[in-house]
């Protein structure tokens, strides 16, 4: 290995940039996602607003209760952003961290003006704060749309390690782009719960090549779930949301129509393909099998020829 | 029994079963009735059974047998990993047991050996035990693994070759009857591994056989303590004292120091000055400091899953064969731990306040392994080496230096709390407890205090070759047990005194400041980064993957 | 659930002007500290709240050395603690008054 290549895989923390967005905390990827300085945290953990549930079941709370919401600049440009900790309760939603995203997307809505950045890193809902977390998917859900209604750009980056899972895979859904990375999942059930449903025989759990396959980032891009895949970077997220925000569709019924449009078509086209791999085969990817194995340069430079991004629909 | 006689009654034992071969090869389906018609009652036997590597389906047929026909057997193997390892000791099929090492099977051998259904001859090291294969417990009948055979019994065991040959020629030139297990039959084997006429019978697997990822240690789960720990080794211990040749057991903190050598060691000006030669099994946390060019060389005791193809491309670097694949032996590795090296490193479950260890439970029983062998002082050694003699002068400055023989460094490292929480610091193993009620002669302790001579936790490294007496040395380790029980129970102007004299040494006296432990120091900090670092060749098991 | 407090009287007053700052995060064996400078003089205090139950004289013990090696006098350190060990406490009770010692970025 060169040197070169030395220093892209140590990342000492005088290269910011190229640090990890996979092992940051919430916190670190807003401080390095943002304009120095800019961030102004709503709601911030010296207010104290724990949730009022996991005592119950003797589990301590975080101070932010694992959501952190507020303003920036991203680029000079302002940005409402929220970013879950994805190894608190494993980034899932609660009833302060549902409001919490909730009131910031209202915000934005009533703002008009100003994108959201969402930063997913969540298994889906609480079980021990099941009601409430579910109220808060769907009040979250309602509120995006309203926000694009009214002309607001909506990105979301996944590459944490909860994934985006569950009733943040939906809040993801509804967003007008999504930006992933390698390391990043997005599939509404997971793998265990695929394989308590299904049998192993059906979705080996255990075999991680087969989960990545089937809802990592590298396949999200080749079947046209997301709209970027960048590397594990702060400065790949960066450039990826800031390049979103621009292009990312406005909408309306037509736009809704033409996403039911590429849902029945991806249905026609792959529907009965056994794996991603034939997926990948089936889009027109000459070896399939060695896209996992792909550095991100050359796997967006396969995707991109494959499977250009049409953004009249999402 | 005379010469001819032994000779006269192994042919007796290949004419009962040559109906079942073609040549040296037997159908698999037919491996039971081999078993039977070879083994008699009350035989020693050897079932490979390594660290690594297990001749699965010869287990299997020999769980299979008609304990009417082949019962009471002593069991002579260095692993009791598969099931079938104990399960012929339930039927009756197996009595007696020598070996090594039961990690997989800790918890069940515990509860057999309490129950009486095992007879325990001893738990010995691997050397220890490939020793007395020579001596006394000398195999009739080994049942071993290998990758490939030709027709004429050739027999390729590759990367994994671990204990074959040791096995193979204590039983073969005792007129005992060898069987291999293999995953095919060739024209021609890549290399040979073991000559044919030590082989009699050859069989087929009806699948290849399993090796257990054993080595690999994912770097996204090392903790700033446990490269906090590494730091400290690294400035506090390798550095001074120079450690070219060692050994590292396995473990997180083992593996922080292999990542933290081109980072942190490089910074220290350390390359070329330590870690040069190792007694090693292919850890992919290396990969790192290999391609940086911190390596010499490394002898294996096995291999390690997906890294194949990174060591054909690294055999500057690794022992390998004329057809590129990793030549293993656990026998001369164990060798080459014991004399040739410097020092050894690895991590325990319980320290006791003379510096006894044990990874012993009361529900468990692990065996040795190969620790002891590295982890202690090698008395029949003679060439002086700088860390050796530096070692010897601090356990006893007094003796003319002429006089004087080094010592090995051996190293416990690890956290004041362990898994669970648990602390590594006890009053009393649980290994005595055990020794108690299994009435054993000896408590199973994998070093002992008479052989280590640091202990390395965060909060600092406890020099024992400088303590003088029982109570200084109980104090030396009382400094560095933090905020466990025995740590918040020292006499704390014993523990100033002996910081003073740098018997005990915390991070500040090192060097080392606790926030700077963090994880941006790997030189690599997943399992992906060791693919990109191998240059694509390191291919990970499935459960290491995320992506 | 378990709740500590400890008050000290530390040898000086924590530099830096920062009014807060947060460290860590809660999961198994992790905990996260909320730092505020709000005390008089070089008062400091330390609020636990941990669901492993009974370790009171190990917290006393790590708070106290914390206390004397670090100096976070007008300092108030809240803890959410998942099971961390001491040494981890230990740690990010010293990382948090490096944070707030810090020069705004």
């Amino acid at each position: 290995m060169s040197a070169v290549q030395i220093a892209s895989v140590n990342t000492p923390s005088s290269e910011p940039d190229r640090a990890s967005w996979y092992e940051a905390s919430a916190r670190q990827r807003i401080r390095s996602l943002l304009d120095a300085g800019s961030f102004e945290e709503f709601i911030g953990p010296e207010q104290r607003e724990l949730s009022p549930h996991l005592g119950i079941f003797n589990l301590p709370a975080q101070f932010d209760d694992g959501m952190i919401v507020g303003r920036g600049r991203l680029r000079g440009e302002p940005v409402f952003i929220a970013a879950q900790e994805g190894r608190f309760m494993g980034g899932a939603f609660g009833e302060v961290h549902g409001a919490k995203l909730t009131g910031l997307v209202r915000a934005a809505r009533d703002a008009t003006s100003i994108p959201l950045l969402i930063l997913f890193d969540t298994g889906g809902v609480r079980l021990q704060e099941a009601n409430a977390g579910e109220v808060a998917i769907a009040e979250i859900m309602r509120a995006i749309i309203e926000a694009r209604l009214a002309g607001v750009k909506v990105v979301g980056l996944i590459g944490g390690r909860a994934g985006c899972y569950g009733g943040g895979s939906l809040i993801a859904g509804c967003c007008s782009a999504l930006a992933i990375s390698e390391h990043g999942r997005l599939s509404v059930s997971g793998p265990e719960v695929i394989e308590t449903n299904r049998g192993v025989e059906e979705f080996d759990s255990k075999d991680r090549a087969l989960v990545w396959r089937t809802m990592g980032g590298k396949h999200r891009r080749l079947i046209g779930a997301v709209d970027a895949f960048v590397d594990d970077t702060m400065s790949a997220f960066r450039d990826a949301a800031v390049r979103l925000i621009e292009s990312g569709p406005r909408f309306g019924a037509d736009v809704l129509d033409a996403e039911q449009a590429r849902l029945e078509d991806r249905l026609a086209r792959f529907g009965t393909c056994a794996d991603a791999l034939d997926v990948w085969t089936s889009a027109g990817v000459d070896a399939a099998a060695a896209v996992p194995a792909l550095p991100s340069e050359e796997f967006i430079a396969l995707a991109d020829k494959v499977r250009s991004i049409r953004h009249d629909a999402r | 029994m005379s010469n001819q006689s032994a000779r006269a009654a192994r042919n007796a034992r290949l004419e009962a079963a040559s109906k079942l071969a073609k040549g040296k090869i037997v159908e698999a389906r037919d491996v039971t009735a081999l078993l039977e018609a070879v083994i008699r009652s009350g035989d020693r036997v050897c079932l490979e059974g390594d660290n690594q590597k297990q001749a699965d389906t010869l287990a299997r047929a020999l769980a299979a047998v008609d304990v009417s026909k082949v019962h009471d057997l002593h069991m002579v193997q260095s692993g009791v990993v598969l099931p079938e390892h104990l399960d012929i000791f339930e039927t009756g099929v197996a009595r007696r047991l020598d070996y090594a090492y039961s990690g997989p099977q800790s918890a069940r051998i515990a509860t057999m050996l309490f129950g009486g259904k095992i007879e325990l001859g001893a738990v010995h090291t691997y050397l220890e035990l490939f020793a007395r294969y020579f001596i006394d417990l000398t195999p009739k009948v080994a049942l071993i693994v290998a990758v490939s055979a030709d027709r004429e019994g050739n027999l390729y065991t590759g990367p994994n070759t671990e204990d074959t040959p040791a096995v193979v020629e204590a039983t073969a030139f005792k007129d005992g009857v060898v069987i291999a297990q293999v995953n095919e039959i060739v024209d021609k084997v890549p290399r040979v591994d073991i000559p044919g006429d030590r082989v009699h019978f050859v069989v087929k697997a009806d699948k290849p056989f399993y090796v257990e990822p054993l080595f690999t240690r994912d770097p996204g789960a090392i903790t700033e303590t446990q490269i906090l720990t590494a730091m400290l080794a690294i400035k506090g211990i390798y550095a001074p004292y120079g450690v070219k040749r060692l050994n590292h057991g396995i473990g997180f903190s083992t593996a922080a120091i292999e990542l933290l050598l081109p980072t942190y060691g490089e910074r220290l000006g350390l390359k070329g000055k330590i870690g040069t030669h190792w007694a090693l099994n292919p850890h992919p946390t290396l990969i790192p400091a290999i391609e940086s060019g911190w390596v010499e060389q490394i002898h294996s005791f096995g291999s390690e899953v997906g890294m194949d193809d990174y060591i054909r491309a690294r055999s500057d670097i690794y022992f390998t064969g004329a057809d590129g694949s990793l030549r293993s032996n656990r026998a001369f590795c164990q060798v080459a731990g014991l004399y040739a090296c410097d020092m050894f490193i690895g991590s325990t479950l319980q320290i006791d306040l003379e510096g006894h260890s044990s990874t012993v439970t009361t529900s468990r029983i692990a065996g040795f392994g190969g620790a002891p062998n590295m982890g202690s002082d090698a008395r029949g050694r003679r060439h002086p080496s700088a860390p050796w003699l530096q070692a010897g002068k601090e356990a006893d400055p007094d003796s003319p230096a002429a006089l004087r023989r080094g010592r090995k460094l051996v190293v416990q490292i690890g956290e004041t709390f362990g898994d669970k929480n648990v602390p590594m610091f006890v009053e009393k193993l649980d290994a005595l407890t055990l020794a108690e009620k299994l009435d054993l002669q000896l408590a199973p302790v994998m070093v002992y205090a008479d052989d280590v001579t640091h202990i390395v936790t965060e909060e600092g490294i406890a020099n024992l070759l400088l303590c003088r007496d029982k109570d200084e040395r109980e104090h030396a380790i009382r400094g560095v047990a933090g905020y466990t029980e025995i740590g918040r129970g020292g006499d704390k102007k014993m523990i100033q005194r002996l910081r003073e004299r740098g018997a005990i040494r915390r991070p500040e006296d090192i060097g080392v400041d606790p926030l700077d432990a963090d994880r941006n120091l790997l030189a690599a900090r997943s399992i992906k980064d060791l693919v990109h670092w191998s240059g694509g060749l390191y291919a990970p098991p499935s459960r290491f993957r995320n992506w | 659930m378990e709740t500590l407090s400890y008050r000290h009287r530390a040898e000086h007053r924590a530099g830096g002007t920062k009014p807060m700052a947060l460290v860590g995060v809660v999961a198994s064996g992790n905990l996260e500290v909320l730092v505020e400078r709000v005390l008089p003089g070089t008062e400091c205090q330390v609020d636990i709240s941990t669901a492993a139950e009974g370790f009171g004289a190990v917290w006393e013990a790590v708070v106290a050395d914390f206390v004397e090696r670090r100096s976070p006098g007008g300092l108030k350190l809240s803890i959410n603690d998942g099971g961390a060990r001491p040494d981890t406490v230990a740690l990010r009770l010293a990382q948090a008054v490096r944070s707030i010692e810090e020069n705004d970025r």
